[in-house]
């Protein structure tokens, strides 16, 4: 065995964080989906609620960075 | 993995601010590949568009559009601000889906001065348009009066992690995908016949990756254009 406990906790932490991008992901489904769902109900009124579907993304997508940047972070700079 | 690695372009010295390295280059070769879309195919003004033109021509209403729809009327005339960064994303992430080439998008300095660009113009516009005013888009007005201080911690908060999600969404998606990239074909080395699997992958991942580096450079431009949305018009 190599490596000291504070590196392990580090990488185990990483590993944790990652978890995070779970919620991130189920939060961009639901996103994704409701909007299928919307646009399968009324096709023409789905062109316009486009640029909403990528804002409400990259909103539900933004948490899910935050834990990726937590990963990072214990990974490098801690 | 090497193919993040920041390395002067002459001799193996150490990067200060002025050595050019491989990201200079590949940050030229953008602005020269966007300059050849938008000047050199479009020179022509040519009322039935060549193939190049009429690509130049539905980047800039695509984008024009974008801009219209979701900041408004009146942000218009941040509209050459938006396109050049909608543009040079674009390109920077189209050419480092080139086998040896380098993804300038994926350094979070690159991403991170843009959208710190975006944060602090649209900050200082907001201030300049409505003065004291604008600290009213953290008072949300609507909501209930002992909600309101809550709220408007949140919002504070909220506002000021922009321009790290803004940065690293687009850093990250870039780095992830060429990471993906470089695990399968690490797979393709390992299997020997049963290569042909994993070089399937990374064909079709490919192709997910050119989606993303569109996809990217869309959600970066029309977050600028909502962020520019709040600084026009702060009430809610």
């Amino acid at each position: 065995m190599e490596g000291d406990i504070v590196t392990m906790g580090a990488y185990l932490g990483a590993g944790l964080a990652c978890l995070g991008m779970g919620g991130a992901a189920i939060g961009v489904g639901h996103v994704a989906g409701n909007y299928l769902a919307g646009a399968l109900r009324n096709p023409s009124a789905a062109p316009g609620q486009t640029a909403f579907l990528f804002i409400g993304i990259a909103f539900a997508e933004a948490l899910g960075i935050f834990s990726f940047l937590v990963a990072l972070l214990l990974m490098f700079a801690v | 993995m090497d193919q993040f690695i920041v390395t002067p372009l002459f001799g193996d010295d150490a990067v200060h601010w002025y050595t050019p390295t491989n990201v200079t280059l590949w940050m030229a070769l953008t602005v020269f590949a966007v300059a050849g879309l938008l000047i050199y195919t479009t020179r022509g003004r040519a009322i039935v568009p060549s193939r190049g033109q009429s690509m130049a021509e539905l980047s800039y209403g695509f984008i024009y559009k974008m801009v219209e729809d979701v900041a408004g009327r009146d942000a218009v005339r941040f509209f050459p601000y938006i396109m050049t960064l909608f543009m040079f994303i674009l390109f920077a992430n189209l050419l480092g889906l080139i086998p040896w080439a380098f993804t300038t998008t994926s350094h979070i300095a690159v991403t991170a001065v843009m959208a710190l660009a975006v944060f602090l113009t649209v900050t200082l516009l907001g201030f300049i348009l409505h003065g004291a005013g604008f600290l009213r888009l953290f008072w949300i007005s609507s909501a209930p009066l002992p909600l309101r201080p809550v709220l408007a911690l949140i919002e504070v908060i909220s506002y000021f992690v922009r321009p790290v999600s803004h940065s690293i969404r687009l850093a990250g998606a870039m780095m992830a995908g060429h990471a993906v990239a470089k695990v399968f074909a690490g797979f393709a080395g390992a299997l020997g016949v049963g290569a042909v699997i994993p070089i399937v992958a990374v064909t079709a991942l490919y192709g997910l990756e050119l989606l993303v580096a569109v996809i990217q450079a869309y959600v970066f431009t029309i977050l600028t254009c909502v962020y520019l949305k709040d600084a026009l018009h702060p009430h809610h």
